[in-house]
């Protein structure tokens, strides 16, 4: 089961800080994010390859994203 | 840290399994910020060739209070002009946004707090005397008083980010309705069209509703068409590759990256080569144009600005890229940067290239002790 982290609403940087704080206390796993804006959508994903996590899904609804990122 | 559980997953279209689908805005790749850092240097340097101020081509701070003087906030006779490049940004911005499908209408994100950091940013910017665009393009044209500036705004990013790593947060914004977003876009429109309805006299101050300058900085500017052109692409391009100086350096010391750092580099070094083509590049301390050489209040006035800056969560330019986009939250940091300007000129707290205002002291230590106090009280609970 994925961590869920809900980012929408927040303005930056925040939505990248709480991804980064997720990931340091998982290590490794799966964690799905929340953002509502593109801007955050793209920081957030740039911030998750950028520490060695993979990009798995990027799924979109009315303006809101949800990013899946993965690290074995 | 908020977390929640997993929202319904029906509703959500999926994209590409890559970071591709996260970052398809080819604007906002490495090369594409430094596509934009350096348009943004060349056209700088090339309005202050048309007739903008000395090292002065685009700077948000220097031009949304030459605003407030146009509509009579002030009135500093120097310093009064409806500049159309933020008239531009604001516009620029909206369009690329509803091309991109990108409007998105938000507010609620603490607007008191961020009408007053608005306000204090713009009295820390007028302390040095530009905003950190503007620091860019005065070092690019030779002035070494920017160098004390730009450490100032790192100084001041710094602390905020000892904040951000402490917990701050300015709370979160909901989704509102498309009028709230287009608020501040209409006010840019309201504007425009002022400037054409009651344009410029030969030799008058006033001319309808509008305020002009006969002499200073804000008498200089560059032809109407050239500065509203230059102003809508920049909107345009800032919007999409989410260009903002102080997170340029705020991402450096909060994540060591070097993203957005790549486009200011890019602006600093394409405006220097412009500037030196064109004959605008004067490298010294002293007598440099729209500035002064009090080191130290070069410096403090810029933590003050970056402080604020890094709270509200963008610089004044990406505020107003983010108020085209839909953001309300950024309007009203950017009508606090204005009505900020304001207080500046009419009680004496902007500089000079004579010195210190009269009360700039004070007001940059009520201005710290603002940001300082928002910082520390609105840390979220771990």
């Amino acid at each position: 089961m994925a961590e869920t982290v809900d980012a929408r609403g927040l303005s930056c940087p925040q939505p990248v800080l709480d991804a980064l704080a997720a990931m340091k206390r998982l290590g490794s796993g799966t964690i799905e994010i929340l953002v509502d804006t593109e801007a955050s959508k793209e920081n957030v994903a740039r911030a998750a390859t950028g520490s060695g996590w993979r990009v798995e899904n990027v799924a979109e609804n009315a303006g809101e994203y949800r990013l899946t990122i993965a690290k074995p | 840290m908020r977390s929640r559980p997993g929202r319904e997953t029906a509703a959500f279209r999926q994209s590409r399994r890559d970071e591709g689908g996260a970052v398809k805005n080819s604007f906002a790749t490495r090369w594409g910020i430094i596509g934009v850092g350096l348009a943004i240097g060349v056209l700088a340097p090339l309005l202050q060739f048309w007739g903008n101020p000395g090292n002065m081509g685009v700077c948000v701070a220097c031009f949304e209070r030459d605003i407030a003087g146009a509509v009579g906030l002030h009135r500093a006779d120097v310093v009064q002009y409806m500049r159309p490049e933020i008239i531009g940004f604001v516009l620029g911005s909206l369009l690329a946004a509803l091309a991109a499908k990108d409007f998105r209408p938000r507010a609620g994100s603490a607007p008191i707090v961020r009408f007053l950091l608005g306000a204090f940013a713009m009295i820390g910017a007028l302390i040095f005397l530009g905003c950190p665009w503007r620091a860019l393009l005065r070092l690019a044209g030779g002035d070494l008083n920017a160098v004390l500036g730009i450490a100032g705004l790192i100084g001041g990013i710094w602390i905020g980010t000892l904040f951000l790593r402490g917990g701050f947060t300015l709370g979160r914004s909901q989704q509102a309705p498309a009028a709230v977003g287009l608020v501040l876009p209409l006010v840019m429109v309201l504007f425009l069209a002022l400037l054409f309805l009651y344009p410029a006299q030969e030799g008058q101050p006033v001319s309808g509703v509008l305020f002009y300058s006969l002499k200073g900085p804000g008498a200089q500017h560059a032809p109407l068409v050239l500065a509203l052109g230059a102003g809508l692409i920049i909107g345009g391009l800032a919007q999409r590759s989410r260009f903002c100086t102080m997170g340029a350096f705020r991402d450096l010391l909060l994540f060591r990256q070097t993203h957005l750092l790549c486009g200011v580099l890019a602006l600093l070094v394409a405006a220097l080569v412009v500037n030196l083509a064109l004959g605008q590049f004067r490298l010294g301390f002293e007598g440099q144009p729209v500035a002064h050489a009090l080191h130290f209040w070069n410096f403090a006035g810029m933590v003050l600005a970056g402080l604020a800056f890094a709270l509200a969560g963008g610089c004044p330019g990406r505020q107003l890229f983010m108020a085209g986009e839909g953001d309300g939250d950024s309007a009203v940091f950017v009508l606090g940067m204005i009505v900020g300007a304001a207080f500046a000129h009419n009680f004496g707290l902007a500089s000079s290239p004579k010195g210190l205002g009269p009360h700039g002291m004070e007001a940059w230590v009520l201005g710290m002790a603002f940001c300082l106090f928002i910082g520390f009280a609105m840390r979220k609970k771990a």
